[in-house]
């Protein structure tokens, strides 16, 4: 049992011996903080269009200036944030939801089910993502609830592996033999002894999973199928910004650089978890 | 090894079969009659029905599928509803922006990841080390047509050495037409780069620990060559995989970017198409990119056997 994975709170404490895990953990618990926030407060509305005050570069009225219709900057990247993390984290959701019972399913079965499935799951990746989920945005509408569902759907065949992967590894082990004799059935199995055994390998993915989620919502927005004004969006308020940037270049680099924030610190995250998961990759730093 | 590659042939044209049968009957349940938009909502019902025969849509649902994929499979895709011209024609013309476009990012991405992975697995734990892996994780972290975006602010606006956007055709002759390319290349080839020098770096880490290495160390080999032709080698495999996802996903990524920067390729093509309902072009360049992706994932299968001669003896 000595090389039984580790329990859950053992894991988590070694993670924040981390360092990569506890900048991650700062950078992502901030901007998650920030999104809460925008739920009760902003600085200005951001439904309120103040055509006089418009595309002021950064005061100390605007902290981070003002866009086209004279909207405040810092409460629109407050309240992108919200929907970069809704969508990206919902579409975690879905894929973890339908992939991770498809892996466990294959690897518990194997034979033609688990042929079947993984088959199905080579034909979802020839897709390229992006390009399908823009052929899902555009055919069911614009909008945040398809972008999600969109980028949720090729977020299933990346769970169902790693946990197919996982849970293969699991199965030769002697305590799921001694359950097999106690007459555990294959389901009662997984649910008891391979998914506990699971979750870290998949808390690492959901996070690699979280931070292209955000990527590829900011893509969607960007091309004008993620979320809709007035809304704001940090694709969006790039896209606006595009045809301002030689007046008003702020305009571009904030919104981008929220992007780039959020995705480091979930990207550290991942990296740091992994770390922890695998000593092997531990040793050699 | 014939066996093998074969198995895996049989397995790319099964996926091409589903994916048409898929990409099919998804734009199928799309909203709105083509022959309806086309003609716009003052036109008559009886104009609309007969443009409806004439583009086939009165037929079932089976008989234009085969009627389709026994048209791609003689390289002719039908006429574009809205451009009338045949689909053929029209790829080929944004085909010759777009796979430059996605060659160059490729080339230039490995050109930059070899080497930054080689010599941060070279310096493990030291600094440079650590700074290259800082820097490659802004990288995967910076979506590329905001970077792209940046690249047009300082490079075409501010010191004017490159076009900001748009395409003058090949016919402009070789350089007007690759200076066109450059910043959007770049911009696809920046965060693909640095997933590449990651992957490289712990491939070579992986590599380093074996006993092989430490023969050739032991032999006298000075680090450059253990590196490059010992190590790199044998740590190809990875490399190669990440590479073939990666031409698949510029060719998609050249979406996003070449609406950054007003590109004529099959990109906007595409995308255009979606939001023009002209059905018959989007079927086909989707069905042109996932058969691409096939086809470069077989490759990459073939060149695992050249790298790593243990399998090719393996069936």
């Amino acid at each position: 049992m000595s090389d039984e994975a580790l329990p859950r709170t053992g894991f988590m404490a070694q993670a924040f011996a981390n360092r990569s895990f506890v900048a991650g953990f700062v950078i992502t618990a901030f901007i998650a903080a920030v999104a809460l926030l925008s739920f009760f407060w902003t600085p200005y509305d951001v439904t309120r269009l103040i055509v006089a005050d418009r595309m002021q570069p950064p005061s100390a009225a605007h902290l981070l200036g003002t866009d086209q219709f004279g909207r405040d900057m810092l409460s629109m990247i407050m309240v992108g944030a919200r929907n970069s993390i809704a969508v990206a984290l919902v579409a975690v959701g879905i894929g973890m939801g339908v992939g991770v019972p498809l892996g466990c399913w294959a690897a518990a079965r194997g034979g033609y089910i688990d042929d079947v499935l993984m088959r199905f799951n080579d034909i979802v990746f020839a897709f390229p993502a992006l390009l399908s989920a823009i052929m899902i945005t555009a055919i069911f509408g614009p909008g945040a609830v398809n972008a999600i569902i969109a980028i949720g759907i090729f977020n299933i065949p990346v769970f169902a592996r790693v946990a197919r992967a996982g849970a293969l590894a699991i199965w030769p082990r002697e305590f799921i033999l001694a359950a097999r004799a106690a007459g555990k059935g294959k389901g009662l199995i997984t649910a008891q002894h391979i998914l506990p055994n699971i979750t870290n390998l998949l808390l690492v993915q959901g996070t690699i999973q979280f931070a292209l989620g955000i990527l590829a919502e900011a893509g969607l927005s960007y091309v004008g199928l993620g979320a809709q004004p007035p809304m704001p969006s940090w694709g969006r308020m790039l896209f606006d910004a595009q045809t301002r940037m030689i007046v008003a270049p702020y305009l571009a680099i904030i919104p981008g650089m929220a992007i780039v924030i959020t995705v480091l610190g979930l990207n550290l995250i991942g990296d740091g978890l992994a770390d922890t998961l695998d000593p092997k990759l531990r040793r050699r730093r | 090894m014939t066996a093998y590659l074969l198995k895996r042939a049989a397995a790319g044209l099964l996926t091409l079969v589903v994916a048409s049968a898929v990409v099919f009957s998804v734009l199928e349940i799309l909203p709105g009659d083509a022959a309806r938009l086309m003609l716009g909502f003052n036109a008559t019902e009886d104009a609309v029905q007969a443009l409806r025969v004439q583009m086939g849509l009165d037929q079932g649902f089976l008989v234009r599928y085969f009627h389709w994929t026994g048209g791609l499979l003689s390289l002719d895709f039908g006429r574009s509803y809205t451009y009338s011209v045949p689909v053929i024609d029209l790829v080929a013309e944004r085909a010759a922006v777009s796979l430059p476009l996605a060659l160059i990012s490729l080339a230039l991405s490995t050109a930059i990841a070899l080497p930054v992975g080689v010599f941060a697995a070279a310096r493990r734990g030291r600094p440079a080390d650590t700074l290259a892996m800082a820097a490659s994780q802004f990288g995967v972290a910076v979506p590329n047509f905001w970077f792209a975006l940046l690249l047009v602010y300082v490079f075409a606006v501010w010191l004017r050495l490159v076009p900001a956007g748009g395409f003058p055709g090949w016919s402009a002759g070789a350089w007007p037409a690759l200076k066109a390319l450059i910043l959007p290349a770049i911009a696809l080839a920046l965060p693909q780069a640095a997933i590449l020098a990651r992957v490289t770096r712990s491939a070579l880490l992986d590599v380093l620990g074996e006993d092989f290495i430490r023969t050739a160390r032991a032999k006298g080999l000075p680090q450059r060559a253990v590196l490059w032709r010992h190590a790199l080698r044998n740590a190809m495999l990875p490399v190669l995989t990440i590479l073939g996802l990666q031409f698949a996903f510029l060719l998609a990524g050249t979406v996003i970017i070449e609406n950054v920067f007003y590109l004529p390729g099959l990109g906007r093509l595409v995308f255009q198409a979606i939001n023009q309902r002209d059905l018959i072009v989007v079927e086909s360049v989707v069905m042109l990119l996932v058969a691409t992706v096939i086809v470069v994932n077989l490759l990459v299968d073939v060149s695992y056997a050249l790298v790593d001669p243990r399998l090719r003896t393996r069936t």
